[in-house]
């Protein structure tokens, strides 16, 4: 795991309140790349969200494997920062880098278990499958 | 109405602590809470006299069954109807799947199935498959966008221009909170013999409709919106109407004789109730009818008017936020947006002081495309709720929104 990612893991999981929490949560997703109209399209867009999730996933050419790029973007703050967070988590890994990453534990690290709930609505498990099915199929 | 602070202790739920606070719930639109009486009555069902009903000779099927008939008479009691109009469902949604399908026989091209602008998905989904198998045509009463509402003279000129074959309504707006002046226009459809519905999911607990007085051909609801459990809805006909009805599933239970050459059904309501039934579901909604008996229906009006009002309030004091909707004629649901931001980050926030509200787009995106706006943030009271505790939500509101800005 990249020092970015560590460094925004420590930070929220050292959060004392849930408002520092969330409050540091949106000023990551302020730090998200606007995505261009192009990328807005709704093929892109993430089932089983309330909120709106473009997700683009491509895996680069390495030297030895293939590591992914990450591009994606939502129309709400929360939905932003947590985004951020998963790019960060993913970003320039190999498939099977990707699949040993244990999400739920990352989450709950920075008891933020309760957004892979199904129910929220907001996507994110979707999210991760998407990531993480991608990366089975380019083994 | 009865001491609100009395009545509270019964719903075991909101004494609740979520996220380390108090839960506010303020999405009653979505699902009632539900009084011990309803749950002791599950519990006591699956307890003391389990057993299925309409066969068996044993007393507990007996039992079983009185309950289960007693809760029709019940409800139709409520609804000043008789028991045999009452047909058990599983839900709004599917009451109006019956009553699309069975009406959906006697429709020729061309013929005209007139809904609002306010539907609920389910009550636009099931009308635009019986269009696409009959070659009718689904028509909208429009939102007017000033008054956030459709207004009467609009709605008989288009029941003029169109003749509709049925009008289906909601008797209030789910997303809205509009009470909707259906008993005006079942009244001016009876011009063209149009068939009437009314989806009361929203406006059941709140109003309890007068079925003599609306005069609606059809009337459906959830019990689960009404301090009942999930899994139970009601189809109310005219019994002449409703008999006459083709059935759109078939089993046990629902028929007179059997053979292998042909099956004679029996008359309505048994005949759309194919199957054993939700029978726990029907008796302890017996329970939630028997309490809503028990809470004067003009004080609960009054109570719920002050609580709307005082919501009302205090949100349009708020700078930022728009309101949408009939903030007059109304249940005591109300949809807003804050400037910009998303509804789904409010209610996050708002989650985290341990309060419920629903955001979205209220399975209504038509309504919302005619708002041009993507979704809202739902507040909907019940007269469980109460005035400290919209207080407490506005105090937790402003914080979530400086978060924010």
């Amino acid at each position: 795991m990249n020092d970015t990612y560590i460094n925004i893991k420590n930070k929220i999981s050292n959060a004392n309140t849930w408002q520092e929490k969330y409050r540091e949560i949106m000023l990551l997703g302020k730090t998200l790349p606007q995505l261009s109209n192009e990328l807005k399209i709704d093929s892109a867009l993430v089932d089983g969200c309330e909120s709106k999730v473009w997700l683009h996933l491509e895996f680069k050419i390495g030297l030895q494997e293939n590591t992914l790029f990450i591009n994606a973007n939502s129309d709400t703050r929360i939905v932003k920062g947590l985004l951020c967070i998963i790019i960060n988590l993913y970003s320039d890994l190999t498939p099977s880098e990707i699949l040993s990453i244990n999400p739920e534990k990352e989450f709950e690290d920075m008891s933020l278990l309760k957004h892979l709930s199904p129910s929220r609505g907001n996507g994110i498990k979707a999210i991760l499958s998407v990531i993480h099915n991608k990366a089975t199929a380019q083994k | 109405m009865c001491n609100i602070d009395i009545l509270r202790h019964d719903f075991p739920i909101l004494n609740k602590i979520v996220n380390d606070q108090p839960l506010i719930y303020l999405d009653s639109g979505a699902t009632s809470q539900k009084p011990q009486c309803v749950i002791d009555s599950l519990n006591h069902f699956y307890t003391n006299s389990n057993s299925n009903v309409h066969r068996g000779i044993h007393t507990l099927g007996d039992q079983a069954t009185t309950s289960y008939e007693n809760t029709r008479e019940k409800v139709a009691q409520f609804i000043n109807a008789v028991p045999k109009e009452i047909v058990w469902t599983k839900g709004a949604t599917e009451s109006l799947n019956i009553l699309a399908y069975g009406l959906s026989q006697s429709l020729k091209p061309r013929d005209i199935i007139l809904i609002s602008a306010l539907e609920h998905h389910a009550n636009i989904v099931p009308w635009q498959q019986v269009c696409a198998q009959t070659g009718a045509i689904l028509k909208v009463i429009p939102l007017d966008e000033t008054l956030q509402k459709i207004t009467l003279s609009e709605t008989f000129k288009l029941i003029d221009i169109y003749k509709p074959k049925i009008i289906s309504l909601s008797h209030a707006s789910n997303a809205l909170g509009n009470i909707q002046p259906v008993k005006e226009i079942i009244e001016y459809s009876k011009k063209y013999q149009s068939i009437t519905i009314i989806d009361g999911a929203q406006a059941f607990m709140h109003l309890r409709p007068d079925m003599k007085n609306l005069d609606c051909d059809f009337y459906v609801f959830s019990a689960h919106k009404a301090l009942g459990p999930t899994g139970l809805g009601c189809l109310y006909g005219k019994y002449e109407v409703l008999n006459t009805l083709p059935v759109y599933q078939t089993g046990g239970e629902m028929i007179k004789t059997v053979s292998f050459e042909e099956t004679i059904f029996s008359e309505a309501p048994s005949k759309f109730e194919a199957g054993t039934p939700n029978i726990a579901g029907v008796i302890a909604f017996g329970s939630a009818i028997d309490y809503l008996d028990k809470i004067n229906f003009n004080a609960q009006l009054i109570y719920e008017k002050a609580l709307f009002l005082s919501l009302r309030n205090q949100l349009e004091n708020i700078s930022g936020i728009k309101l949408y909707g009939d903030l007059d004629q109304n249940i005591g649901t109300i949809s807003f947006n804050y400037k910009n931001e998303h509804p789904f980050d409010i209610a996050t926030l708002l989650d985290q002081y341990g309060i419920a509200v629903r955001v979205g787009n209220h399975c209504t995106q038509p309504l919302m495309s005619s708002l041009n706006i993507e979704g809202t943030v739902r507040v909907s009271l019940a007269f469980y709720n109460t005035k400290t505790e919209i207080e407490v939500f506005i105090k937790h509101l402003k914080q979530c929104l400086s978060l924010l800005d």
